[in-house]
């Protein structure tokens, strides 16, 4: 589903040529759950740019989906973002003053969808996200971190994506609040058979997943299913 | 996004600061209202001065001696000075086709008073009696100057209204003496209020028989002006051109080039039109400089929003947001700012106006083409001024605007 041949990211600064990725292959297959792994400057954020079609790299090819998006203008990689790509960030990004559903509505919106069948679908992702119902219309600024994440979830599914982005989504929650954040994530994709694709640094976060993807210096350096 | 999305924005997003979105307001309502209020006042004066010069008789030819400047314009032709127009002229006048009656004039201002010992220096006219119907005046009380009076050179006088009051205070003048240029002369009647033209008011006069102000008070045989009414409005540029090349055969002089100046009341309409135009613009660009003030200011407060928003720009983006989302939703805000603005400032002008007109007591006219205009403005204001800070939220970098803190 998801298919990387030999990726590079330069970045050119001053004169200066910075080597991000060095030819990453990989392949992720539908329904996996795989986390991606590496220190600070591994190349992770980048190599998730990249695969969220945020971005596209210097060379290589990248297909999601059956479609190639490694040479795709910036209106074309929206497009693509809309159906197929769900984020999670670390910070939530939600928008503070709009009630959950409205933030879960959200993508809809840009997805150019009719108004009246938002509401339903974006209900249908607060439960998928085991997001409580008496907390639907509150503004998003009074959820504790927790809440918010799921909200963020509910969000990221609500356009039925290709596969759910998740970055350091634990990163801003204390363990306890961050185990009900993975383990959200973990029922979507047994229940729902979601393909989720999860960037952490730490090791313990990682074992979530099935498959982990070890980056070094813009390598991939070890591919390996999770030892949990 | 539909139009109720980027509504929803919009009002989520001008909500989220109210006290700035107000102030910036503030800078449109200003720009708007005083636009508005000075365009009123403007448009007030020309107004008061159209009717006031209709009021002065409509379809009337004014022929005064000498020669109007090019340029010089009407108004400050200085007249008096030339004396080619004689009493004969007026029956020449009287054959030309279209002409309706003729009314000699000359003016003269006197030091004048009156048996109740107050004195006032007003503007003497001798007339004959057609002076009543040429130049549109009507008689509050007696009478006016009648054939008789003006064969006979009588000793009588009319007064206008303004003249009445300052020589008689409120007291019945008619029948009452005044002297003028040492000489005794009886009040007949006094005229209804006509308002001030602007640069002369007709109702501070003193009318005597013309024959009577020549051979006696003046002691001259020519006219300082003759008022011809035309039949027709659409007989003015015929009689006109009769009327000059009648007097300048008379006067045996070229009449490319006369010794008179023939004045159609359109003729001085259109200088003091051109004189309140120039007024209305001016007070007009001054006060849309504040608007520009406040354009200026939409065009800041939109900036400082997007610094602010980067992340959320960032966000939308990520999700699949494009460029015209994100240029739609940040220019609506401005408009809707410029928009809100510009109605509480036509309000607000408007209130002004009326309060200019009632305590002030200058004529005020709120047109609505300039509350279409205002309007246009703007909306114009908010695109131009919100184009440049929307472009720059929808060109940022996605990864660039997430990580942005």
């Amino acid at each position: 589903m998801l298919d990387c041949r030999d990726l590079k990211k330069i970045y050119t600064n001053g004169g200066e040529e910075t080597v991000v990725l060095k030819g990453i292959s990989l392949s992720i297959k539908k329904s996996e759950f795989v986390a991606i792994m590496g220190p600070s400057g591994s190349g992770k954020s980048t190599l998730m740019h990249i695969l969220g079609c945020l971005d596209t790299p210097t060379s290589g090819t990248y297909t999601i989906d059956g479609q190639d998006a490694s040479k795709l203008s910036d209106e074309a990689l929206a497009d693509i973002r809309v159906k197929k790509i769900g984020f999670v960030f670390q910070a939530f990004n939600l928008l503070p003053r709009a009630t959950v559903l409205r933030n879960v509505m959200l993508p809809l919106v840009y997805a150019r969808l009719a108004p009246d069948k938002r509401e339903e679908l974006a209900k249908q992702a607060l439960r998928a996200a085991a997001f409580p119902e008496e907390f639907w219309h509150h503004r998003s600024n009074q959820l504790s971190g927790g809440m918010m994440q799921r909200v963020a979830i509910a969000r990221a599914l609500v356009n039925n994506p290709a596969m759910i982005l998740a970055d350091e989504p634990t990163g801003n929650l204390d363990t306890k609040t961050g185990e009900t954040v993975l383990a959200a994530f973990q029922k979507l994709h047994r229940e729902q058979g979601r393909t989720i694709i999860l960037i952490t640094h730490e090791p313990y976060i990682a074992k979530h997943a099935e498959r982990i993807l070890y980056l070094r210096d813009g390598n991939l350096v070890r591919d390996e299913p999770s030892s949990l | 996004m539909t139009i109720t999305d980027i509504f929803q924005e919009t009002t989520m997003a001008l909500g989220t600061n109210k006290v700035r979105s107000g102030l910036t307001m503030l800078g449109i309502v200003i720009g708007i209202s005083s636009v508005i209020a000075m365009v009123s006042i403007g448009q007030g004066a020309q107004g008061a001065i159209q009717s006031s010069i209709q009021g002065l008789g409509s379809n009337l030819l004014t022929i005064i001696p000498g020669i109007l400047q090019p340029g010089r314009g009407i108004v400050s032709s200085g007249r008096g000075a030339a004396q080619t127009l004689k009493n004969d002229d007026v029956s020449a006048l009287r054959s030309v086709q279209g002409v309706a009656s003729v009314s000699p004039e000359l003016n003269r201002r006197f030091q004048i008073t009156s048996s109740a010992g107050n004195n006032t220096n007003s503007t003497v006219i001798g007339v004959s009696p057609e002076y009543l119907t040429v130049r549109n005046v009507t008689i509050e009380n007696g009478s006016f100057i009648t054939d008789l009076h003006f064969n006979s050179l009588s000793r009588v006088a009319v007064l206008g209204p303004t003249a009445a009051q300052d020589l008689f205070g409120d007291a019945d003048p008619i029948g009452k003496t005044i002297r003028i240029n040492q000489m005794n002369v009886q009040i007949i009647g006094v005229l209804q209020a006509k308002g001030s033209a602007g640069f002369f008011n007709p109702d501070d006069t003193v009318f005597v028989p013309l024959t009577m102000m020549q051979r006696i008070l003046a002691g001259v045989d020519y006219l300082s002006t003759i008022a011809v009414s035309v039949e027709h409005k659409d007989l003015m540029p015929q009689v006109k051109d009769e009327a000059t090349s009648v007097l300048a055969a008379k006067h045996r002089v070229d009449p490319q080039n006369p010794d008179f100046s023939i004045v159609s009341q359109s003729d001085i309409l259109g200088t003091l039109t051109a004189v309140t135009n120039t007024f209305t613009i001016f007070l007009a660009s001054i006060a849309g400089i504040s608007l520009l003030v406040g354009g200026i200011g939409i065009m800041n407060m939109m900036l400082t929003t997007v610094t602010e928003r980067t992340r959320e720009i960032g966000l939308r983006k990520a999700i699949g947001a494009k460029k015209r989302d994100i240029t739609q939703q940040f220019l609506a805000e401005a408009v809707t700012l410029t928009f809100l603005g510009g109605a509480i400032g036509i309000l607000l002008g408007w209130m002004i106006s009326l309060a200019v007109s009632r305590f002030a007591n200058i004529a005020t006219n709120v047109s609505f083409s300039s509350v279409a205009m205002a309007f246009g403005v703007s909306a114009a204001i908010g695109i131009i001024f919100g184009y440049y800070p929307a472009r720059r939220a929808a060109s940022l970098n996605p990864i660039a605007a997430l990580r942005y803190e």
